[in-house]
């Protein structure tokens, strides 16, 4: 997340003159940090592929096409496609409250928009469990009106959401804070409507981290287990998410399903960082055209 | 043309009315079954089966799903609003819970159902590693010097329950002689000193559990899937899956001289169901007496769990049962909310004889 502040500092790079002029040095380094990789990063991977296809390509498909596994599927989908439009919004809203305004309490909610990055996530599914379960402050009424929200689709969505809030303004605020105002005034100044400047000014300069933040945000609401965890109720094919769904197959003994699920996950992640390192890409190329 | 088309639509219509008459009462019902972790197998074979002899019955199409987890944390689920109909868990506190913090299960729930409404009931057995390289014969053996036990943690786990209970029973048994002293006022004394020995023996065995796992199915994966420890107390299910299903020649089943009778309990959460309407009240209620029933009670004793009608269940699977001591929790412990609370409740005899 500080990508854009590596970027901002050259000076860095005269800090690693001394080790670079030592050969050994720069090859030991890298050996370990290579080796660190392929241990951490690269044999977890491999092991899940290799598990997934233990027992032939058959049994992956079967794995993957099973009704179950599909409706895990449409509810990871569906769970990340509520949560990730509503905190892009919250990320902008936020991130240009913070940037563009001074008012008491600015800095009380930027310590908020972290706190869910400091709050482990069973605790926060306990928390909203505690709001709107059955024996909760809220949830007798919303149950009694016909729409529960623990152990049904809006608990997983607020867990979600809650778990993914930080994401895009975390993203977004050190962004437009470096950026300043003084193009928005001037368009401002020149007759544009706040819509026109946010349009042709504001979201062009912070598209690219904007992107970085909602995909960001997607991978890990799709990767949620734990606050899904605790409010999901673990119902096969109604309430239970990818992940989870993960969890249950290896419950039931079926390891090859399991890993097989879990390719899928893994597939996301490889997805999200393909397009991540294309938009870190293009988000240092508009730096430095800003820059020069 | 069109007048076929109108014709064979007039017939279609007509013949689905016929059905409908035929069928007056045919209604699709969902029934959510929240069951704790060692009987995803057996459900998953018994839902097929009921449905289909239900839809006979009734013409009634029941669909059932199934969540699984710690008997605990199910309970705790139902009790924050889990909307399941049937609670299949692994010891009746968990009901009793349930019963006591919402009332949507009623307080004469175990007198329901036949058999303290335990359709199927299983024992604690020792699974142990091939050949039995530590020579594990029964409970005393558990203390040995380098001997790594196996076992849930009692606090969150039904199955850790019955391992603890099945522990204590052992040493009472053996101090004793004779269960029947426990409520004789001469023995006391007797009974006083074996309730100590059974206080260090237990103490003693969980100093011998390397890792304490939240639920019976994590257990049982960290001693056949990560190869800790000696050997895994269990349910006798558990046991038998883990050897004919996950490593046939891995594994050995070592029966103890005496252990406790399980009984899992089924309930109908009455609060849950009540609002879904006559048909759906009249499935959940069959959906758990069908459990007792010749074909379900077959189906139990092949997914390894005792029958309680054993009559109707196929006789190599009862072979497969061996023979031992048994005793209930009413018989040794007067009931599980008293053994809740003397052994399991916050400042009980766990949490004095555990230090992690």
């Amino acid at each position: 997340m500080s990508t854009t502040q590596n970027i901002l500092r050259p000076a860095q790079r005269t800090d690693m003159a001394p080790a670079e002029s030592i050969p050994w040095v720069r090859y030991a380094l890298s050996t370990l940090a290579l080796l660190i990789i392929a241990l951490f990063l690269i044999l977890p991977l491999v092991a899940v592929l290799f598990e997934a296809f233990r027992e032939g390509v058959g049994a992956y498909v079967d794995a993957i096409t099973d009704p179950y596994t599909g409706h895990a599927i449409l509810l990871t989908l569906i769970t990340a496609l509520i949560c990730v439009p509503l905190n892009t919004l919250f990320g902008i809203a936020a991130a240009w409250c913070i940037a563009r305004f001074q008012f008491p309490g600015r800095s009380l909610l930027t310590t908020l928009i972290d706190l869910p990055f400091s709050v482990s996530p069973v605790i926060a599914g306990l928390v909203f469990i505690l709001i709107f379960g059955s024996q909760g402050w809220f949830g007798g009424w919303f149950a009694g009106h016909g729409f529960p929200i623990i152990f049904a689709l809006p608990g997983i969505v607020l867990a979600t959401m809650f778990v993914t809030l930080p994401f895009v303004a975390r993203e977004l605020i050190p962004l437009m804070q470096e950026q300043g105002a003084e193009q928005e005034e001037a368009s401002i100044m020149l007759g544009a409507s706040a819509w026109r400047m946010f349009w042709t000014i504001t979201l062009p300069r912070i598209k690219w981290g904007l992107l970085y933040g909602i995909i960001l945000c997607n991978a890990r609401a799709m990767g949620e287990f734990g606050a899904v965890s605790v409010v999901s109720g673990h119902i096969r094919g109604a309430t239970n998410t990818l992940p989870l769904h993960v969890e249950i197959l290896y419950n039931e003994y079926q390891f090859s399903a399991a890993f097989a699920v879990a390719t899928l996950l893994a597939g996301l992640a490889i997805v999200t960082l393909i397009i991540k390192s294309i938009v870190e890409w293009r988000q240092q190329r508009q730096w430095e055209n800003a820059s020069s | 043309m069109r007048k076929l088309t109108s014709w064979a639509l007039a017939s279609a219509l007509g013949l689905s009315a016929l059905g409908a008459t035929a069928f007056a009462q045919a209604e699709d019902i969902g029934l959510l079954n929240a069951s704790y972790d060692p009987t995803r197998e057996l459900y998953q074979a018994y839902n097929p089966l009921f449905s289909k002899w239900y839809k006979e019955q009734t013409g009634d199409d029941v669909t059932i799903e199934q969540s699984h987890g710690g008997s605990g944390s199910q309970a705790r689920s139902i009790i924050d609003g889990l909307p399941a109909d049937v609670a299949t868990l692994a010891l009746g506190y968990d009901i009793d819970a349930i019963a006591d913090r919402t009332g949507k299960i009623p307080e004469d729930w175990q007198s329901a159902f036949p058999h303290n409404s335990a359709p199927y009931t299983s024992t604690i057995v020792f699974l142990v590693r091939k050949g039995n390289p530590k020579g594990i014969q029964d409970w005393d053996d558990l203390t040995r010097d380098g001997v790594e036990v196996i076992t849930p943690n009692p606090k969150t786990s039904g199955g850790a329950r019955w391992n603890f209970l099945a522990a204590w029973i052992y040493v009472l048994k053996r101090e004793l002689g004779d269960l029947g002293k426990l409520d004789d006022p001469q023995y006391a004394d007797e009974v006083k000193a074996a309730k100590v020995a059974a206080e260090e023996y237990v103490g003693n065995l969980y100093r011998h559990v390397p890792v304490l796992d939240s639920g019976a199915r994590g257990a049982t994966n960290t001693f056949v899937q990560r190869g800790l420890g000696d050997v895994l107390l269990a349910w006798e299910n558990e046991a038998f899956l883990a050897t004919q299903e996950l490593g046939k020649d891995q594994f050995d089943i070592v029966v103890p001289s005496v252990s406790i009778l399980a009984e899992p309990p089924v309930a109908v959460v009455e609060g849950n169901v009540k609002n879904k309407g006559e048909a759906a009240e009249k499935a959940t209620h069959a959906y758990l007496e069908h459990l007792y029933s010749p074909e379900a009670q077959a189906l139990a004793a092949a997914n390894y769990y005792r029958p309680v009608n054993p009559e109707s269940a196929a006789k190599e699977d009862l072979a497969r049962f061996p023979d031992l001591e048994l005793h209930t929790v009413n018989e040794v412990f007067g009931g599980w909310r008293n053994a809740q609370e003397t052994y399991f409740d916050d400042g009980g005899v766990f949490d004095q004889i555990y230090q992690p």
